[in-house]
């Protein structure tokens, strides 16, 4: 299917363009895709990550690959819309395809057996802890999973995690699932309780994953975060994905993305996230105005919903 | 290297000395500073001929033993001056594969023109810019149906890395009838051809011209694949067949100087400031979607002072920066960059800080960089690569107000393939050891040249690994003897 966003040229690029098997929200704004990608597919381990470039005026970003099929040669991502690029990605659809994605990128999760793990997962950062909670469980741990979102829609992968968790403890913010409070509020409570912790796993926002590493650096619990920086090549060429780890400049997309959240400096991380933000607002709210546009031209209304719907039902 | 083509030149040698070297024509430059079009326009056929007339056509060439691929530039010339200008173009592609290329970004002075016998006299040969003016006119004139391809050896290599090394052994390897797969980690063909050197000096058009060429010719380029991450050395041998691998990734590995403040917003590396501008298209945001800080007006550093500095502060011009500086650590004597561009970026209004080099990038309390505490240098022994030492001069130290540093002091390798193909042999730098004439590695079937082997250095000297890696993976293939 040919969608409005999205012009392959391949003459000027490489030979092949990658399909969307399948693709279907599960959350609002929280989509999955399923991508045939067979070289990827083959080599993926937990905690790495596909860079991802829609089409040929787009920008590069990372995802993380929620798990692979190597027999189907497929992979799996799931992505929340957040600016531009995530939007127009969760615009496309089953039978489109995806111009670039390169990977597995950046170091596998290191998985052995701890002992007991709690795995955190804070909005779409599940989906990104999933694949490693998963190789946890196999590799012999006991894994309590402690998962977080604004309301009960935003909790995602509840199902997965629960098939791969001894425990799963769910918080929301405003309390209309699971517990009301933060992720963070759960962990201080099995602490509290002298539930042996072993080591601490937290995907998700930036803020969440401070705090986190806030509270198990007073209790010494070893702990790991997964990093989100800007990203371009995601193979070490660029650097403009390092993060400052005590005090040292690290590339995320090949020293991490995980990396030992007591030895992060989360303040530098927020900072150079934010250093696009004026182009990130003007790029998608031009974004949003097109779509707008679209839908207006658009005389069957079902047509206006496959270019432009980027909230799941 | 004799030759048995009779001269039509029918200048007289005393007369050719006297001629002035043609002047290439350009855009001006208060006017080429502000796009990212082409600056250098190209010679006319008429200009050509002309600059042609003045090569003395000598019994030993000295212009083709100082080129690192032995173009036959007293031979090509005068089949300018014949006016056969396809001849011509046939007969440069008997040594150098990317003429277009290399004719606008070798660095001549340093190879075929500052060999030249001319230069003795004056200026030397304009041998630079007959090379693409006949590669232009060749690729205009270039017809596919007159490809000839060469019968099947039923042999296939793999190719890693499309930069200039990585073209050049595929397009030499696919002439000699074998598969050729290249794989590329960017989504882009041409390496640091498509992601380092700007539009306004190598159009992509160019690289995109001679990819298609070389896919007419069969060769199969797949991009978005990381060799080592995607698919292993071992696996493409092992699994997928290929007989011989060439490895040509580049030195491709930013540098930073670890001083206080790097981190800061505003503080780039030259890679990232160039790939945002190149390979990501940031320059035309929003059109296309790749974002850039906003260079209008602000003061803007480069550091570093080769062909990278010089690209990454020539872009920032173009980008709007109002004072666009080059901070260097030793004088302009000792800067690597090609003289062509020094010129051109001193005309563009680039400021040249040469001598000075920054101790510390300076915030505004949020995170951004507002400038760069610097120290003036001073000359002083030459070092191991022959320039003279810069050495701090004690309580010279100032401040610039800067809202973009952009670090341009070099590059290495890139540890992906190093740690992911066992027993591949590499210097203490982590570079591939390869042999000198045959460009092969300590593995079996594996070859490896360009940046990689040498560190960075040059698009015609990794084209010339290309050259001899393929005619040895050629022999190879062909008696299975190592
Ligand atoms: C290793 C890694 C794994 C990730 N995995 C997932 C995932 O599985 N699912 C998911 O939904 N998101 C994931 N992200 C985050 C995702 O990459 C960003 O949400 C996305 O890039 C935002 O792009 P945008 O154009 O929609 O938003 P923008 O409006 O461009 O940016 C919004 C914010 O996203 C971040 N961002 C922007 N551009 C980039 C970029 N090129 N690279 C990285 N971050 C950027 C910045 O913090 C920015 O402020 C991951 C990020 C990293 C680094
Ligand atoms: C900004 C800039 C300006 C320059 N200007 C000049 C100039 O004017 N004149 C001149 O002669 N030289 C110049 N140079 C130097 C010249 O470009 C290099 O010496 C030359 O490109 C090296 O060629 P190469 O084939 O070794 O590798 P590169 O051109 O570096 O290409 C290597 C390719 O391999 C790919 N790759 C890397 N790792 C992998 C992997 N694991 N799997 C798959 N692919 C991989 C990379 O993405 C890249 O595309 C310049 C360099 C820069 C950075
Ligand atoms: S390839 Fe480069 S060095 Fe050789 S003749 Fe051409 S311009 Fe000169
Ligand atoms: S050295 Fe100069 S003058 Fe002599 S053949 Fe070469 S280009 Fe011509
Ligand atoms: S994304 Fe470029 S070095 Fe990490």
């Amino acid at each position: 299917m040919s969608h409005p966003h999205v012009t392959i040229n391949p003459a000027f690029y490489g030979d092949s363009v990658f399909k969307i098997i399948h693709a279907e929200f599960i959350a609002p704004g929280i989509k999955r895709f399923v991508i045939e990608a067979p070289r990827i597919a083959r080599k993926q381990r937990p905690g790495q990550f596909v860079i991802v470039r829609v089409n040929e005026t787009g920008e590069r970003i990372p995802l993380t690959i929620e798990r692979s099929d190597p027999d189907k040669g497929t992979v799996n991502i799931v992505v929340q819309s957040i600016g531009k690029t995530t939007h127009l990605l969760n615009s496309l659809q089953t039978g489109d395809a995806i111009l670039d994605i390169v990977g597995p990128l950046g170091k596998p999760s290191e998985i052995e057996n701890f002992g007991t793990v709690v795995v955190m997962g804070g909005g779409v950062g599940t989906a990104m802890a999933y694949p490693s909670a998963a190789a946890l469980k196999r590799a012999g741990n006991r894994v309590i999973t402690i998962l977080g979102g604004r309301n009960k829609d935003l909790v995602i992968l509840e199902n997965e995690m629960r098939e791969v968790s001894d425990t799963v403890f769910i918080t929301t913010d405003d309390g209309s699932y699971g517990d009301k409070g933060l992720v963070t509020d759960k962990l201080r409570q099995l602490i509290d309780n002298g539930t042996r912790i072993d080591e601490v796993l937290a995907v998700g926002p930036i803020p969440m994953m401070r705090a986190v590493a806030d509270m198990t650096r007073k209790e010494r619990i070893h702990t790991v975060v997964s990093l989100n920086p800007i990203m371009i090549d995601g193979t070490g060429m660029c650097g403009g994905c390092r993060v400052q780890v005590e005090g040292k400049s690290e590339f995320a997309c090949v020293d991490g993305p995980e990396f030992d959240a007591h030895r992060v400096d989360f303040a530098i991380l927020v900072q150079r996230n934010a250093m696009y933000r004026d182009a990130e607002k003007r790029s998608l709210e031009n974004f949003q105005r097109d779509c707008q546009l679209e839908k207006q031209k658009a005389s069957a209304p079902a047509e206006a919903e496959t270019t432009c719907a980027v909230e799941g039902k | 290297m004799p030759t048995t083509h009779k001269s039509s030149n029918p200048v007289p040698n005393k007369e050719r000395i006297k001629m002035p070297r043609q002047h290439m024509p350009e855009q001006l430059p208060q006017i080429r500073n502000k796009q990212f079009t082409e600056v250098n326009l190209g010679y006319s056929a008429e200009l050509a001929r002309q600059e042609a007339l003045r090569c003395l056509e000598c019994a030993k060439p000295t212009c083709t033993k100082d080129c690192p691929v032995g173009v036959k530039v007293k031979d090509f010339v005068q089949l300018i001056v014949d006016g056969d200008f396809l001849a011509a173009a046939a007969k440069i592609r008997e040594d150098n594969v990317l003429p277009a290329i290399t004719g606008r970004v070798c660095p001549q002075e340093d190879h075929c023109e500052g060999a030249c016998l001319l230069c003795k006299r004056g200026e030397s040969l304009g041998i630079g810019y007959l090379e693409r003016f006949v590669a232009d006119y060749e690729q205009q004139h270039f017809d596919p149906s007159t490809i000839v391809k060469a019968p099947p050896t039923g042999k296939k290599v793999a190719i890693v890395g499309s930069g200039p090394s990585g073209l050049t052994a595929a397009g030499d390897l696919i002439q000699k009838g074998h598969q050729v797969h290249v794989f590329e980690a960017l989504h882009e063909i041409g390496g640091v051809l498509v992601y380092g050197i700007p539009e306004f000096r190598l159009p992509k058009k160019i690289i995109r011209e001679q990819v298609d060429i070389m896919r007419a010719m069969g060769v199969v380029f797949e991009t978005d694949v990381v060799v080592g991450r995607t698919v292993t050395v071992d696996e493409l041998m092992n699994e997928e067949g290929y007989d011989a691998v060439f490895i040509g990734t580049g030195a491709g590995l930013p540098q930073f100087m670890g001083i206080p403040g790097e981190h800061l917003n505003g503080v780039y590396s030259a890679n990232e400031f160039l790939t945002r501008i190149n390979l990501m298209h940031a320059y035309e945001f929003p059109k296309y979607d790749e974002p850039m800080v906003d260079f209008r007006g602000k003061n803007v550093a480069v550091i570093g002072g080769g062909n990278t500095a010089l690209d990454a502060i020539r872009s920032s011009l173009r980008l709007g920066a109002g004072n666009a500086f080059i901070l260097y650590r030793r004088s302009e004597a000792e800067m690597p960059a090609r003289l062509e561009e020094v010129k051109h970026a001193k005309e563009e209004g680039v400021q040249f800080q040469t001598l000075a080099a920054p101790l510390e990038f300076l915030d505004d309390g949020k995170g951004w960089l507002t400038g760069a505490r610097c120290q003036k240098m001073e000359l002083g022994e030459p070092d191991s690569s022959g320039r003279r030492r810069p050495i701090p001069i004690e309580g010279s130290e100032y401040v610039v107000p800067l809202s973009v540093a952009i670090m341009a002091i070099g590059t290495t390798a890139n540890p992906i393939i190093r740690t992911t193909t066992p027993g591949l042999a590499t210097t203490k730098k982590g570079y591939i050891q390869a042999d000198d004439t045959t460009q092969k590695t300590s593995r079996k079937g594996v070859f490896a040249g360009g940046d990689i082997v040498t560190g960075g250095a040059t698009v015609i000297l990794a084209m010339g690994a290309g050259r001899r890696a393929a005619s040895a993976m050629h022999d190879y293939l062909t008696t299975g003897n190592w």
